[in-house]
């Protein structure tokens, strides 16, 4: 079957690749990129372990196909740090101890910057609500949501008044 | 875990779209939002040589009203609809029921037309679709026709739409002054589909209900539509015996699949749980339109 070129910003950098129209979003950062900071679960779109940002909406990326992401924009885990300088959702997830094996954990922070974003002063249950899309099967979440609200916290504060 | 060998296409209009499924016939099929047939896909449930992704076409997202009938693209997100200040302000049965359909990221993706269309009993929309009396614009290669989401649904899988055709709009009557609204699903955790769900709309005139409408979600191989629970409660002042009459009439017509969200008598307990407590929400609500 044909490969066929596509395009997109991936983490503010113009990026191509030459996929097959089944390949998904997943798979293609994490092979033909080497962006492997986004991980694969279940593969089913449960997990929220491939979760990345696409166009400004957080997304699962193992059903998402690769071409679908031609023309648009691309955030993932490698895209937060800025300049050597954790982002304020990887300092609350390390502050606050928000994870054990690490395995969500970008996906997890990746679904936090978005929803942060959409949602800058969240009450706990929103941020449950909003992070019920990921799945953790070490921390039983407790400090996520601590990690989630301290970077909302930061974030607020870096905002000017 | 990758979908099988299939040609891509990304058509930019319905028409454009309409013309690669009468190319293609039974090979090809729609993508929209994804998350019911990528996953088949991956498993060889689905095996389409051509793909037709819809999500280029932006005439088929979007939610207005007209004359008191609410148009809703078929491509629309329910996280769209969630955000619609005009579907909560107009019948917000719409996006509640949006609001427990899987999770966040997957309600960015996930469109109202492909829960519709889907034919999965486990679909939330297309009860809710039923009970509102929703019409389902319909678009093919000789033109367009309208059909009620009643009736719809033939069987597992398995509607009135035909495999050239493409879901373009829904048309939701606004639900009359006076009616109180809820749809109660039950479901194991975020992201699954409903053990059993109730969708009642209540138009009350005074103490009287005037018009009951009570559906169900996954108690059956379609959505059902409980006729005689509406009839219990239609004309009448609504009592503890007469939700009561109404939740057995909709158990009595329950009919669904053992799976690991429980045994056929548990589902069905569950379907006249999820009704009795729509009910008693859906008329508190109607006190205070």
């Amino acid at each position: 079957m044909a490969k066929q070129q596509i395009s997109f910003t991936l983490n503010g950098e113009a990026v191509d690749a030459l996929v097959e129209p089944r390949h998904l979003l997943i798979h293609v950062l994490r092979e033909a990129l080497g962006q492997t900071g986004s991980h694969i679960g279940c593969e089913t779109s449960h997990c929220g372990a491939c979760t990345v940002d696409l166009n400004g909406r957080s997304v699962k990326s193992c059903t998402v196909l690769a071409v679908q992401a031609d023309g648009g924009e691309v955030l993932t885990v490698e895209g937060l740090a800025k300049n050597g300088e954790l982002h304020p959702v990887q300092e609350g997830f390390m502050q606050e101890h928000g994870l054990q094996c690490g395995f969500c954990t970008p996906g997890m922070m990746v679904r936090a910057y978005r929803f942060l974003q959409d949602n800058p002063d969240p009450t706990e249950a929103q941020i449950r609500a909003g992070m019920s899309g990921n799945l953790c099967r070490c921390t039983g979440y407790q400090n996520i949501v601590k990690a989630v609200m301290y970077a909302a916290k930061k974030l607020r504060e870096q905002q000017p008044a | 875990m990758i979908p099988g060998h299939f040609e891509y296409h990304a058509p930019a209009s319905v028409d454009e779209a309409l013309k690669l499924l009468v190319q293609y016939g039974d090979e090809a099929k729609v993508l929209a939002g994804g998350h019911s047939l990528l996953p088949m896909m991956k498993l060889r449930f689905a095996e389409p040589g051509h793909l037709v992704d819809i999500n280029n076409i932006p005439q088929l997202a979007g939610i207005s009203e007209q004359g008191g009938t609410l148009h809703i693209g078929a491509m629309t997100r329910e996280n769209d609809l969630i955000a619609s200040r005009l579907l909560w302000d107009r019948c917000p049965l719409i996006p509640e029921t949006a609001q427990v359909i899987s999770d966040p990221q997957v309600r960015n993706c996930g469109t109202i037309g492909g829960d519709i269309v889907h034919g999965d009993p486990g679909n939330d929309h297309p009860a809710v679709m039923m009970a509102l009396d929703a019409e389902l614009v319909l678009r093919g290669p000789d033109g367009e026709r309208t059909v009620p989401a009643n009736g719809f649904y033939l069987g597992t899988y398995f509607t009135q739409m035909e495999a050239e055709e493409i879901l373009t709009e829904i048309r939701v009557p606004v639900p009359a002054p006076h009616t109180g609204h809820a749809y109660c699903k039950l479901k194991r955790k975020t992201g699954d589909f409903a053990t059993a769900a109730a969708a009642v709309l209540l138009t009350m005139d005074g103490d009287t209900c005037s018009a009951a409408r009570i559906t169900l979600t996954n108690v059956g191989p379609t959505p059902l539509k409980a006729d005689a629970a509406e009839q219990a409660l239609q004309g009448q002042r609504i009592d503890k015996a007469l939700i009561e009459k109404a939740a057995a009439e909709a158990m009595a017509i329950c009919d669904p699949a053992e799976d690991l969200r429980g045994d056929r008598e548990y589902k069905i307990h569950m379907a006249g749980e999820m009704t009795r407590r729509a009910i008693r929400q859906a008329l508190d609500r109607a006190g205070r339109s």
